[in-house]
Formats: structure tokens, sequence, C-alpha cells
């Protein structure tokens, strides 16, 4: 098969798949708006607080911890997704392989020891313990 | 390639010729995606009845009764009362984010059935990258989440929002890293070759080298899908119902569903790669060879159950995490085990 003309026709099914997802979760609610009934009202639409009438803004301030997790996230993620196509090609490299990607895995270890002194893993307001 | 052997069986039924064109091949896609989804709908249904039953019995209550016999109609009253319930839209000025996430979310959970092998000659689409598209699209529900908890206009829902997202992304990383065992074991990121693979070895299960990925992976499934103990995200004693407390009628019965196609997916997941899916050990079915007899979609379907159990289970007994243990748990304990479990692989299978 060359490069150029190559068809993933093995996906088109995935595809197709995908379409009538996303159809059959925008079907549902289309055909239920033609059956159920619909009275808004103002108070009906006030944002739900345990039945006070809402004090503030919604888009409150945040932790910076979530900013972090997502942060060690997307750089976890990739080192992951690093890691498949070396567990695919395992069998046929060998020993170079193993050495190379152990090599990866204490680099990897490294940046998350770090993270993990700087203390990016706790949660606790009062500065935690780090026992399980 | 044997992409289309599913195909064979519906043209044999319709008549068709196996090389016929464009448009038959295409209504063939879609019988068989129809086939899918509307069979896993029912399963979704009588997955809540189970759910209710076997939780009912495990703290000595009878579960739903009242509905047909033993109430097995329950599910079907549930969802036409969703169905005629009104849909509210709160004051918001994000409406069409409010409205799209529950699309999401849904979107999700049903497109990552496309890859899944139900058994050997059954699959929508037999792609090479199976595994690496099922974590894919299924983080496409953080969207989801995050969407419905921005839009919602609504304390509870925006916490409960990021509260999610943080946790679906780190138990992500886990999840992610506890299958590349795996992948060095069967030497393919394809579900129905990860099978076979496992047909290779006496034992005929990942589940048994591969227990310390197993561990892994079951405790990441469990917080991916948001059930207990890791249902933080919608705590309804902290956060009344975390994302999706502004979602009424068929809006909510979405994310319902999609967190119920989420545990399916998982469980074939689980059951795929560590379980042996579709087939049994080798040394069970020499022993008993009328086994062979067998269609290979009940075992898959009593493996998928079995494990849909143990969700279950794991609900009737444990309480819920406090979020800064789940953190933890995702980060200081998981993903060095997930590790060390990619490294002791690597050198077993180097030395073997």
């Amino acid at each position: 098969m060359t490069p150029g003309n190559y068809l993933p026709t093995e996906y088109l099914p995935v595809l197709i798949m995908m379409i009538v997802a996303a159809i059959f979760g925008a079907g549902i609610i289309l055909v239920g708006g033609l059956v159920r009934l619909r009275r808004p009202y103002k108070d009906k639409l006030i944002p739900y607080e345990s039945g006070i009438t809402p004090v503030g803004e919604p888009g409150i301030r945040f932790r910076i911890s979530f900013y972090i997790v997502a942060m060690l996230f997307v750089i976890f993620d990739v080192e992951a997704v690093f890691l498949y196509p070396w567990a695919i090609v395992y069998n046929k490299i060998g020993l170079y392989a193993l050495i190379e990607m152990l090599l990866f895995i204490v680099i990897l270890l490294v940046g998350y020891i770090y993270a993990w002194k700087k203390g990016a893993f706790v949660w606790d307001s009062r500065g935690g313990s780090d026992a399980l | 390639m044997d992409n289309y052997a599913i195909y064979d069986g519906l043209y044999a039924i319709l008549g068709i010729p196996r090389d016929c064109s464009l448009l038959l091949q295409f209504i063939a896609i879609m019988i068989n995606i129809v086939l899918v989804i509307a069979v896993v709908m029912l399963h979704v249904a009588y997955a809540t009845y189970f759910e209710r039953k076997v939780i009912g019995h495990m703290q000595v209550r009878l579960g739903p009764m009242r509905v047909g016999w033993h109430g097995l109609l329950q599910p079907i009253a549930d969802g036409l009362k969703l169905f005629f319930k009104e849909d509210i839209v709160p004051a918001t000025d994000f409406k069409a984010v409010f409205k799209l996430a529950p699309i999401f979310v849904v979107f999700a959970a049903l497109s990552s059935l496309a890859v899944i092998p139900f058994f050997s000659t059954f699959y929508i689409a037999n792609i090479n990258i199976g595994i690496l598209y099922i974590l894919a699209i299924s983080a496409v529900s953080t969207y989801g989440i995050i969407m419905a908890g921005w839009a919602s206009n609504s304390k509870y829902a925006f916490l409960g929002s990021l509260r999610s997202a943080a946790q679906l992304i780190s138990y992500e990383v886990a999840m992610g890293l506890s299958l590349v065992g795996i992948m060095i074991m069967a030497g393919s990121l394809n579900l129905k070759e990860i099978v076979s693979a496992q047909q290779q070895q006496w034992y005929g299960m990942y589940l048994f080298p591969q227990f310390l990925g197993f561990f892994v992976f079951t405790v990441a499934a469990f917080a991916e899908t948001n059930r207990v103990p890791f249902d933080l995200p919608e705590a309804e004693t902290e956060l009344v119902a975390g994302y999706f407390a502004e979602y009424s009628g068929m809006r909510f019965s979405l994310f319902f569903l999609g967190e119920y196609i989420a545990m399916i997916v998982m469980s074939s997941m689980s059951v795929l790669c560590f379980w042996g899916g579709w087939t049994l050990p080798p040394v069970i079915t020499n022993a008993i060879p009328q086994l062979n007899m067998v269609p290979g979609i009940v075992w898959f379907v009593l493996k998928v159950y079995g494990h849909i159990f143990v969700f279950y289970w794991v609900r009737a007994t444990l309480p819920r995490y406090r979020y800064d243990y789940l953190m933890r748990l995702g980060w200081k304990v998981l993903i060095p085990l997930a590790l060390a479990n990619i490294v002791i692989t690597s050198i077993v299978k180097y030395l073997a």
C-alpha cells in the first residue's frame, strides 16, 4: 500500500458511528420536545441553591490546584502516549528498546518526584500530611 | 485484513454478493450500528434495574417490585416518565452550551462502542488503534461535564464540574499507563488481536500476569465512570448532584445514559484486555471440549455482567472517598504502581 493513495476504509464505520451517536443524542431531545409540556416562569428558572435566592455570581474563584492538575495531566498523558508505540514494537527491538524506555521512565520519575515534593498532589488546605 | 468478516454474515442473510456497491456496504454498516445501539440501550435500561435489585437485596430490601412481575417493567416506566418531564433550561447566558453538553456526554459514550468486538466476528469497526481510540473518545465526555457545569449558572454545578474534570483527567493517566503492560504482552492496540494473543497462553487471560495493571485499571475505571466510591462529582450530600444539578427530564437522562454506557464500555474493555474476551482459557476448553460449542457472545456477556455486578457490589459496600484522598490515591499510588507494572512487564518480557 503506497502512502499516497491509502484510504483508511476500516475507519469508515467509526465515522458513521460517531455521526449516528450525535444524531441519537440530539434526536432524543428533539423528539421529546414535541410531546413534553413546557411552562417556564421566572422563579422556576433561578439556579438551584437549596431553595434560597442565589447570592453572588456563580463564576467564583477556585483553587489553583485544579490548574496544576490540568498541567500535570497534559505532561503525563503525553508521556503515556509515547509509551504506546514503544509497547507495540517492543518485541521486535529487544534490549535497546528496554534500556531506552527505562531511561525515559527515569526522566519521567524525576519530574514526578519534583511535582510530589513541590506539593502538587496535596489538596488539604492545611498543608496536609503525605500519609495516605 | 478481515475487516468485513461481520458483513459476510449480513451479506449472506440479505443475499448480497460480497463485492457489492458502496451503498449496500453502507446499509450493512448501518444495520450493524443500529443493532449495537439498540442492544446496548436495552442493556442500559436493565442495568439500572439490575443495580436496584442487587443493592436492594444487599440491604435486605426487595428493590423495585410494583411495575410488572418483580418490577421488570420499572426501567420502561422510568424512561417514559423522564421522556414526558418538563425540560427546564435555567436563566443562563449560555443556553446553547447548556443544551449541547449532554449530547457530548452521550456522543462520547456511544462512539466508544464502535471498536469493541463483542465476539470474534461481530464488531462495528476493527481498527488498529482500538484501545487508543476508546481512551481518546471517552475523554470527550470531560468536555460535556465542563460545559454543563459552566453553563448551568449555578455554584453547585460549577464546583461539581471542576471536581469531576480534575478527577477524570487524573485517573485517565493511570488508566492509560495501566494498559501499557497489556500492549507489551500482546504487541497490539487492536482489541481483537489482544484477545487472540491471550489465547496463546495456557491460562488464556492476561489477568494473571497483569494483576497489577488490572488493579490499577479497575480502580481507574470506577473513577472514570463516576461510580461509588469515587462519585464525588455527583456527591448528593455535598453538591446536590454536581454538574447536572440544573438538568431535568430528557437532558438529565442523557447524562445518566452516558454514565451507564461508559460503565458497559469500561467493563467490556476490562473483559477484553484482562479476562480473555469471548474466549475461555485453553486449559478449560481442552479439559471440557464441549464448551467450544457455546457461542462466544455468551461468555462475553457473562463476563461483562460479572464486572458490572462488581460495580454494584462496591457501591453497596464502600462509603464515598474524600476529595483530597481521591486525588492522592490517583497521583501517589496508582501512577507509581502503573509505572512499576510497565517496568516489571518489560523486564520479564525481555528475559522470557
